[in-house]
């Protein structure tokens, strides 16, 4: 660069606001980073990309048997169709052939072994995607058909795991349920989830010069799909370049599932040294990727008279599929929140991480927390029908207290006042016990249509459990004209996260917040990154970005207290200045100036960011330790009416506060925290995965699996976030993760749908109703309870 | 290996000097580049497909229509575009691969999740279910249609003023399904009804709540003819 720019030229891009008038009062929170883009259109995700002419379009030949040895494979017919460019199967793999992401076991094409219905068997590049699926049609595959395993709790029995069994466990529980007043039992299904977002899988490979690949992919996981893909090709992992620009919704499902696709197509590409897309259609997504875990969970646990816990025995059995992938990771998340907010006394809990032939089941927002929380919450419900208190008096009861402040794995909660703080507000702003008293009266004049109310706090750990994930870097560039770009390992997936970090950037600088771009997230520019799940977001990317704007920023200070002769100490970033002095004695340099300055003068102005969470720890041999920075928390009210001769029923109102520390972003808060409860209400009561005997997946679109609608959004629906209550610990200007808790949330219906049943039988029965909570299932359960005698109490189990 | 050595006669390397094998698809190539339509989009690559395929349909106007191939006029977003099409594709594809117009998305392409609605002649449909041949003459309204001389339509700036959107691949869709409701004067106006009329469009991050708000909003603008 010869000559500097002319800063009194207006800026090419966005306008900045005119710092002079700009407000003294924090600015207001801009609004998603793509705004503008998904109002027109513009917003490009992977399959709107342009490509070059001859790129090559990829179809997957699937596995349509659950269990078997391929005996053949013949591809002749698919290699000699019109149109095919190249057909491979698992020997023309280069390098490794098993891409499991933690532990192996995910073959990229099966070999001998088939483990699934649609597990991948061969793939075909073909001219255009019609050729390569006419293609696919012409295999020729025998398997000869072994019994697959379908049932997870059969598999648990038969100690068939993807992972052996762990055990969390605080204090003599034995001793615990031999001494209580009360013991109660109970077993539930909790079933899994299809993540359904709405960009299916999809990626774009192009060859580069030498013998790597540049690889778009709609993945939560570039760093790991850049690993995977080198090791398929058997090359360094500096001759793969992975970049996400954004995803149209992920939620879990492209943390580690985006990954084969872009291997084959990787691998596709450098065979035929052409582009290569890749997008499967939503019926073979559906079939070929893993859902959210079904769970089978049991608990047998004791209580005092006022139905306070003392311990017990929780064990929570994971569907996780055909191989490990991350399922280790997600029983063990649902064994951290079989306690959910409240203490269980001594107490075990086991995880089983039952092999199937399934797909391998996977991440989904929650990671196994949401089914692992179902299972208390399923006890608190029956604790107070035994009891006959209501189920909120004994929630209470039972939330974390001081003296009652260590989870069974060893960690000290430590916002108990928060918890009780949430639950009594929301108690209150939602008039619960004024609802409470009008739905009995309701009830007891409405033989046919019964309404449920209940109240349900949420408890997260936010953290990855694998202690190395919690790092992030981030890299930041102030060009010479003052604007400045940042990157970080973080991946958009519409959780509006570009946004947060690009607020904390420009927070640190004293700049507009447009005068902070983010750009897509890409290997070559932040390596080594961790995938954007468990919330962790914002929390970690933001905080590394900061790491880099604080560098930058000492940088700027050091340099402008020796150019300008500035006291150092005094010196600060605001409204687009470098400012020093007060009133009479304040002098500032504009931003632009500043960084011209800086420039000629010789500063460094980049900088690499990182960040690695402190204080966590955990030992998976005892089972003990300190898994999460903080918990986030929330409470939900939700009021149901159920016609209990057909089970149709609907959600008419819910109450939600929730906790996000000091909100980074209300605007994208609150939409988190909307729909998570939408999509964990889909979780619990309208979305069912239905399999035939021979393990085919039968709710393969969306026509047969329900996805909540705008019609099936409550229509009086209520979400506050809670205010003043900055985070605990020096998280991200101490503030909360958001992605993940209000998810957990949607309990609150379930077990409103459960209220409203047991006032079938005067609330003294503890119906079971398994999820998700279709109309069948209420309409079963209502059956069911009509049959209990009028008399007759529920049986205490016999100690 | 019998599979590798077969292959290595069938595939053809990559030669960035090539030509396109398909002789329409060089004349596309260069109508849709004067068109001006795919200038917003334009990438740095000197030639470009979105699908890359020789069954999308031909913007050409000057041959007759390529074997199997029908010549069909649309008029979209108030241009007038020829495009021979085979009879099998869909109008999405049309849409998106042929005309370049992007900003309409597939969820599902099987007429489930609203993702790919679009206008026309006014009434909403699915694009995704619908044969491109059958609309020929037909007056065709996508998302890059709403913004008006540079100025935002009142969906839009609903849509941007109520975060109605998380991810944004439903976003195209709502807004079109949108409009459609709120032109629709046998719709009422509560918001029982726009989430009744609205309900084939699957928004999967579940921004509904802001979408009922956003639509609601842009009702007297949109029906006080500014649309
Ligand atoms: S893509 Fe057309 S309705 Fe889903
Ligand atoms: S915004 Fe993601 S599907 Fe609607």
């Amino acid at each position: 660069m010869r000559t500097l720019t002319d800063l009194s030229r207006p800026p090419a891009g966005p306008e900045t606001t005119d710092r002079h008038t700009a407000p003294a009062e924090p600015r207001q929170a801009p609004t998603h980073d793509s705004a503008t883009l998904h109002v027109t259109g513009r917003a490009r995700y992977l399959d709107d990309q342009p490509a070059p002419v001859d790129a090559l379009h990829v179809a997957v030949g699937l596995s349509p048997t659950a269990r078997g040895r391929l005996t053949q494979l013949n591809l002749d017919a698919v290699r000699r169709a019109p149109g095919v460019v190249d057909v491979i199967t698992v020997v023309d793999i280069p390098g490794k052939t098993d891409v499991g992401p933690v532990f192996p076991g995910d073959p990229l094409l099966a070999d001998a072994e088939v483990r699934y219905v649609g597990q991948p068997l061969f793939a075909v590049a073909a001219t255009d995607f019609k050729a390569a699926r006419r293609a696919v049609a012409l295999a020729e595959v025998e398997i000869d058909a072994q019994p697959a395993q379908l049932d997870a709790v059969a598999a648990a029995e038969a100690e068939e795991w993807v992972r052996p069994p762990h055990v969390q466990q605080s204090g003599n529980w034995q001793q615990a349920l031999a001494g209580a007043a009360h013991v109660l039992e109970a077993e539930q299904f909790v079933g899994g989830q299809e993540h359904f977002y709405l960009e299916g899988q999809a990626c774009l490979a192009l060859p580069n010069e030498d013998d790597g690949v540049i690889v778009h992919t709609s993945s939560q996981h570039p760093s790991e799909v850049q690993k995977l893909i080198a090791e398929v090709l058997g090359v360094a992992f500096h001759a793969v370049t992975v970049e996400v620009r954004r995803m149209g919704g992920g939620f879990g499902g492209k943390e580690t599932q985006a990954a084969p696709w872009a291997c084959l197509a990787a691998l596709l590409a450098r065979r035929t040294g052409r582009a290569v897309r890749m997008r499967l259609p939503r019926g073979d997504d559906m079939r070929a990727t893993g859902k959210r875990h079904p769970f089978h969970n049991r608990y047998r646990l004791g209580f005092d008279a006022q139905g306070v816990l003392t311990g017990g025995d929780i064990t929570v059995i994971g569907d996780c599929g055909h191989s490990p992938d991350l399922s280790e990771a997600i029983v063990d998340r649902a064994m951290f929140h079989a306690d959910n907010a409240y203490s269980l006394g001594d107490a075990r809990v086991t995880g089983i991480p039952a092999r199937t032939h399934n797909p391998s089941n996977t991440a989904f927002r929650g990671f196994g927390g949401p089914q692992g929380m179902m299972i208390v919450e399923r006890a608190m419900d029956d604790i107070a029908r035994h009891l006959g208190e209501d189920p909120l008096t004994i929630r209470k009861r039972n939330l974390y207290r001081p003296g009652r402040d260590v989870t069974h794995y060893g960690q000290h909660v430590e916002q108990t006042a928060l918890l009780h703080e949430i639950v009594s507000r929301l108690e209150t702003d939602s008039d619960y016990w004024a609802r409470r008293d009008a739905i009995r009266t309701y009830n007891a004049s409405s033989p046919v249509l019964k309404k449920g109310l209940a109240l349900t706090p949420v408890k997260f750990g936010i953290s990855f459990t694998a202690k190395h994930l919690n790092q992030a870097g981030a890299l930041l560039h102030i060009y010479t004209d003052g604007s400045v770009m940042i990157n970080h390992g973080g991946t958009e997936m519409g959780q509006g996260l570009h946004t947060k970090v690009g607020q904390v950037v420009a927070r640190e600088l004293g700049l507009d917040n447009s005068a902070v771009r983010i750009s897509a997230t890409r290997t070559d520019k932040v390596p080594n990154t961790s995938p954007t799940a468990a919330s962790s977001g914002a929390d970690l990317n933001g905080m590394a970005a900061r790491n880099a704007a604080m560098q930058v920023r000492e940088r700027l200070f050091d340099f402008a207290a020796e150019h300008y002769q500035f006291d150092r100490e005094a010196i600060r970033l605001e409204n687009g200045d470098l400012v020093v002095g007060h009133g009479e004695n304040e002098h500032r340099i504009a931003w632009g100036e500043l960084i011209q300055a800086a420039y000629l003068g010789r500063v460094s102005l980049s900088a690499t960011g990182f960040y690695a969470t402190p204080l966590i720890h955990y030992d998976r041999t005892t089972g003990q330790g300190r898994p999460f920075y903080y918990y986030a928390h929330g409470a939900a009210v939700s009021e149901v009416i159920v016609d209990t001769l057909s089970g149709e029923y609907r959600v008419t109102r819910v109450d939600i506060l929730h906790d996000v520390g000091d909100s980074l972003n209300p605007a994208i808060d609150t939409g988190q925290v909307e729909g998570g409860f939408i999509q964990g209400m889909g979780w619990l009561t309208s979305e069912e995965l239905k399999w035939d005997a021979t393990g085919r997946l039968l709710s393969d679109g969306p026509a047969t699996y329900k996805i909540p609608t705008i019609g099936d959004t409550p229509p009086d629906f209520c979400v506050s976030l809670l205010e003043g209550h900055p985070n605990s610990q020096a998280s991200l200007y101490r503030s909360k993760a958001v992605g993940e808790p209000p998810f957990m949330l949607a309990i609150s219906v379930w077990s409103a749908l459960r209220d409203a049943l047991s006032s079938l039988a005067d609330y003294r029965v503890r119906p079971a109703l398994d999820t998700p909570a279709t109309p069948e299932r209420v309409l079963f359960a209502a059956q069911d309870l009509r049959r209990v005698p009028e008399t007759k109490t529920p049986a205490e189990t016999p100690r | 290996m019998d599979d590798r050595e077969r292959l290595e006669a069938e595939v053809s390397y990559y030669d960035p000097t090539r030509q396109p094998a398909s002789p329409s698809r060089r004349h596309f190539l260069k109508t849709a580049g004067a068109s001006g339509l795919a200038v917003a989009a334009a990438p740095a690559l000197s030639s470009v497909s979105y699908a890359g395929s020789p069954d999308d349909p031909d913007t050409q106007t000057d041959a007759p229509p390529a074997e199997g191939k029908q010549r069909i006029t649309l008029v979209v977003n108030g241009q007038r575009q020829q495009l021979d099409v085979a009879p099998n594709v869909i109008l999405l594809d049309a849409l998106r691969h042929g005309l370049q117009l992007t900003g309409t998305k597939k969820g599902c392409d099987h007429g489930q999740c609203g993702a790919c609605t679009i206008l026309v002649n006014g009434t909403s449909i699915n694009s995704c279910l619908s044969l491109a041949v059958t609309h020929d003459g037909d007056e065709i309204t996508t998302v890059e249609g709403l913004e008006k001389d540079g100025q935002q339509h009142p969906l839009q700036q609903a849509f941007l003023k109520h975060d109605a959107y998380q991810c944004g691949y439903c976003t195209a869709g709502q807004m079109m399904s949108a409009l459609a409701v709120l032109q629709d004067d046998d719709i009422g106006t509560r918001d029982a009804d726009v989430r009744e009329a609205m309900s084939g469009n699957i928004c999967r991050c579940g921004a509904y709540k802001n979408i009922v708000a956003a639509i609601q909003s842009a009702r007297s603008a949109v029906k006080g003819g500014k649309a």
